[in-house]
């Protein structure tokens, strides 16, 4: 289970320079492309390789690339999403600091595929170091030749554009990403259109992740066959998953997809464990925003066989009793978190970060934020819980983009999970506020 | 009518930069260019006052309502004057597992001062932030463009000695 | 010629079929239809390009996406944004998730809005107010704390006042669309976002004040009218001029013998058919100024227009909230049976509206 495509090479001295990634084959698939395949026949092997996009919606990157539509004489663009900001996820933030030109070689390879000659980058501005090491790279790459007119000889043109956000997850959703880059506010568009027919500028464009692109260099290598073997039916290839919370080895692991939970959580070579003395009580698998499970469902389906990693398996049983596998931001909680905080923080991080242009959005998430602010203080009432229940459900579905159904998602299911830890701060608020106190009931520890 | 003059004005290096920045952008379209203008102006004047902004507008050739629409939508600009260091914690879920309140706390009962104020001497500035894309090093503040990970109570000692020197 | 006419889609929406050409939304399909039919639109702004989307309160069901594909789609859609196909089927007032949704909406539109529409100078012809009527609950669930704003003015003519905004923003589109200038816009994020001018600063160009006519709720209004009196007391004709700057189409709206306000003209879904000029606008106000052409026909919308709120429409919860209430009674000769108001006598405005209670002229 150690196959690994995009941190290989992660421990080899100044593997951030462009000498010594060279060194170890990088660049190899870009001369490989341009030299000896179409962009249609990239677009073919990306296409068979299955991968589905890294960003957290899973859609499939071959089928959006294949959507983009094509009109004589209109530019086309290539943009890559690294406004990574969803709380509990920070892999490309490693991926690009750690190894910036496997993401240039990707970029050169997805934008020959797509035709496109200008591409863009967007990093979370928060990041400005890591858009530095990436313009260091990208000048590197130009130097050698891999950049720029002509490239290679092809007669393939590229120029890559750094391009900075300002502070907003908001940006991370494709449509709200392309108004920041034209210098706007980032409201989410509605759609249709879709960026592949009227993206940037109006013009066809496809929105990709960090590690998305990351990969392509890998499956034109390999090829897309290759790429499906690795891991379980429509889970093709491995995952970086950003570990954090209650575990011994916090980090950015690269998996095959298909491993057993028990086992990232657990094993030496992951999460190795929950820190000493204490009990896995919670996990959230794919970001802030997908449903919390508590610990009696995390490993186990609901038939009893072992949850794996991967898109399938993390969401068995719907929303009752699974989750998703969204970015791969593994949050692990023990016995010593308290849900209800957490649930109020992760709500207040939606309310600050909606753009505010939908009204359901707009009003809900801070809605729910008050409530739950006046449970975990003490001040809450029953009613208050159905209340939080019946406004998820108003916002879900009926916003102009998921950070609606983000905000929604962690308060419906912490309720649904753990509505006996809400109910004991709402009839115990003089325990329930002291300091660290957490609630003990019968809740299932592993 | 009449305009204010207009003092404010890139440094003949940054000035280079900016042209640079906005000729990244196809023709016709150096609006897009506004992001990364304004983060070069608050690295030179530390915060984004309306004159600044101003400023911006009329080399992207754009409405001055069009800056301060985006500016204030964007968490990053100072719209007020800051101090000399601004610190920027990240208040979100992940890194409060790993003790952020506390360490947080700790920082603010240590500079004498809650989040969004300056301390009296104009040396620190709190800020809270959302997710900075560290969950794993939690818990995390950011200082400019740098990152300050694993915090705890002693680090933030280390930290404030040091920038105070 | 038969032959040359655009094909028309087939469009069946709760049940009645209507022909429309191709790129025709569901909202304007069902507008044709009109009564309920038509969903409600609080940001949506036919004479504005790119308006809509945004308040959500025309969401609707796609039950058959088109005759060639009749899956329905996954999720309630802005009616007021998505194109009709030929063949679709769409549910609105016939649909209880739709209007399940609807009095969401309407909950979430009110929950940082004022509830004290008797204060309110909007209030009679209220976008907002006719949507929680029709579609909202007599009560609110919402027990925190509301945002609220200092009113500002915006120029000599325009007051804003924030608090009442649902940001629609239609008046930045209008600013965009037919002044040369824009100086105010949405600033700020997520519910602390603000219609605003950034530093002070006067909106002054020759349309400037159509912004009053686009706004939905009493977030812009007219100083040179506000608090003069309330629009079911007023009667509004269609009047014109020979103007230099704009097409001089207005409606003047009268208090007797004085010309008490000017507006632009509106259709039956309060959209202003042509913008006009501040002058027209603001700077005649007297009779002799215009050429009146007639009674002004009233949006079905409005609560002027006959019997919109008249008790026996009034919800039970509501009616209770009325009996209980205690009202002064004032000396109130005006007649004002003609407009249908007569159920909700403004002597029960009294308390709140100071100029109620001043003697007549």
């Amino acid at each position: 289970m150690g196959k690994k495509i995009l941190l290989e090479h992660i421990d080899v001295p100044g593997i951030e320079t462009y000498d010594v990634y060279r060194k170890q084959g990088g660049y190899t698939a870009v001369e490989k492309a341009l030299k000896t395949m179409s962009p249609d026949g990239v677009v073919e092997e990306v296409k068979k390789a299955g991968m589905r996009g890294r960003g957290g919606a899973g859609f499939p990157m071959g089928m959006k690339w294949s959507f983009l539509a094509k009109p004589e004489g209109i530019p086309r663009y290539l943009v890559c999403n690294a406004d990574e900001s969803e709380p509990g996820t920070f892999k490309d933030h490693y991926l690009m600091k750690n190894i910036p030109h496997l993401l240039i070689e990707g970029m050169i390879i997805s934008s020959y595929a797509l035709g496109a000659n200008k591409s863009f980058i967007y990093v979370r501005g928060e990041l400005m170091y890591v858009i530095r090491i990436l313009e260091k790279a990208i000048a590197e790459a130009k130097a050698a030749g891999f950049l720029g007119k002509n490239i290679l000889g092809s007669g393939y043109d590229l120029e890559l554009v750094v391009h900075p956000g300002g502070g907003a997850y908001i940006c991370g959703e494709e449509t709200a990403l392309l108004e920041s880059l034209e210098g706007k506010r980032g409201n989410p568009r509605n759609k249709p259109p879709f960026p592949a027919v009227k993206g940037l500028y109006q013009c066809p464009t496809v929105v990709n992740n960090v590690e998305s692109i990351a990969t392509a260099g890998w499956i034109v290598n390999n090829g897309g066959d290759a790429y499906a073997a690795i891991g379980i039916g429509r889970s093709s290839g491995t995952k970086l998953i950003s570990a954090s919370g209650h575990i011994k080895k916090p980090g950015v692991y690269e998996i095959e997809l298909g491993v057993p939970v028990e086992e990232f959580i657990y094993s030496d070579e992951w999460c190795g464990g929950i820190r000493d003395g204490h009990h896995l009580k919670a996990l959230v698998a794919g970001g802030s925003s997908v449903p919390i499970l508590p610990a009696n469902l995390i490993t186990k389906l609901a038939n009893g066989e072992p949850r794996l990693m991967t898109y399938e398996s993390l969401s068995d049983g719907g929303f009752q009793t699974g989750t998703m596998l969204g970015s791969g931001g593994f949050i692990v909680f023990d016995e010593t978190a308290c849900v209800v905080r957490n649930t109020w923080n992760f709500s207040r991080f939606y309310h600050h970060e909606s753009c505010g242009q939908c009204s359901p959005c707009r009003e809900g998430t801070g809605w729910m934020e008050k409530v739950l602010h006046r449970i975990e203080y003490g001040h809450g009432s029953m009613h208050d819980i159905d209340l939080l229940v019946d406004v998820s459900k108003k916002i879900e579905g009926n916003t102009i983009c998921p950070l609606g159904d983000a905000a929604a998602w962690p308060v419906a299911s912490a309720i649904r999970h753990f509505r006996d830890e809400f109910e004991w701060h709402i009839t115990n608020p003089s325990e329930a506020t002291k300091p660290g106190a957490v609630f003990k009931g019968d809740m299932a520890l592993v | 009518m009449t305009e204010t003059p207009t003092t404010v004005e890139f440094t003949p290096e940054r000035l280079t930069i900016a042209q640079e920045m906005i000729a990244r952008y196809p023709q016709g379209r150096q609006k897009s260019a506004l992001l990364p203008l304004l983060h070069l102006a608050q690295e030179q004047w530390g915060w984004l006052s309306p004159e600044v902004m101003d400023y911006v507008g009329r080399m992207l050739d754009i409405q001055a309502i069009e800056v301060y629409e985006v500016a204030t939508f964007y968490t990053m600009f100072h719209l007020d004057p800051v101090g000399k260091h601004v610190i920027e914690y990240c208040r979100t879920g992940p890194c409060c597992l790993m003790g952020g309140e506390e360490v947080y706390d700790y920082l603010k009962q240590k500079l004498g001062i809650q989040a969004g104020q300056t301390t009296p001497d104009q040396q620190f500035t709190l800020k809270e932030v959302e997710c900075l894309a560290a969950c794993g090093m939690g818990p995390v503040f950011q200082i400019r463009e740098k990152y300050y990970m694993h915090l705890t109570r002693e680090r933030v000692d280390e930290i404030i000695e040091e920038l105070s020197r | 010629m038969e032959d040359i006419k655009p094909q028309l889609f087939k469009v069946t929406i709760d049940g009645i079929e209507v022909e429309v050409e191709p790129g025709t939304t569901i909202l304007q399909a069902a507008r044709k239809i009109g009564g309920d039919v038509a969903p409600p639109a609080m940001c949506y702004y036919q004479p504005l390009k790119g308006s809509g989307g945004k308040c959500r309160a025309c969401l609707v069901r796609v039950a058959a996406g088109s005759g060639k594909d009749p899956r329905p789609m996954p999720k309630l859609v802005a009616s007021c944004i998505t194109p009709v196909q030929d063949g679709m089927i769409v549910e609105n007032s016939t649909n209880e998730q739709v209007l399940t949704t609807r009095k969401a909406i309407v909950e979430f539109l009110l929950i940082n809005h004022p509830l004290d529409c008797p204060v309110c100078d909007q209030a009679g012809e209220c976008d907002l107010q006719n949507f929680a009527f029709n579609h909202g609950m007599a009560t609110t669930r919402y027990e925190e704390e509301r945002r609220t704003f200092e009113k500002q003015d915006i120029g000599p003519y325009i007051q804003l006042h924030m608090t009442r905004c649902i940001l629609c923003y239609r008046c930045v589109y209008t600013a965009d669309q037919i002044t040369q200038k824009r100086v105010h816009g949405v600033l700020g994020r997520g519910d602390a976002s603000e219609i605003s001018t950034y530093i002070e600063k006067a909106i002054d160009n020759d349309f400037s004040g159509n912004v009053i006519d686009v706004c939905p709720v009493g977030a812009l209004t007219d100083k040179t009218y506000r608090f003069k009196n309330r629009v079911w007391f007023t009667k509004p004709v269609d009047a014109h001029r020979d103007c230099p700057t704009c097409s001089g189409k207005t409606t003047v709206w009268y208090r007797g013998d004085e010309v008490i306000r000017v507006t632009a003209r509106k259709n039956e879904w309060n959209e202003v058919t042509e913008f006009i000029c501040n002058t027209c606008r603001f700077e005649k106000k007297k009779t002799s100024d215009w050429v009146i052409e007639g009674p002004t026909k009233i949006s079905r919308s409005s609560v002027i227009s006959a019997n919109k709120y008249r008790a026996d429409t009034i919800k039970p919860d509501f009616q209770k909230k009325l009996a209980a209430a205690t009202y002064t009674h004032v000396d109130d000769e005006r007649d004002t049976s003609q407009l249908g108001i007569q159920q909700l006598p403004p002597e029960r405005f009294a308390p709140v509206l100071p100029h109620a209670n001043d003697p007549e002229p």
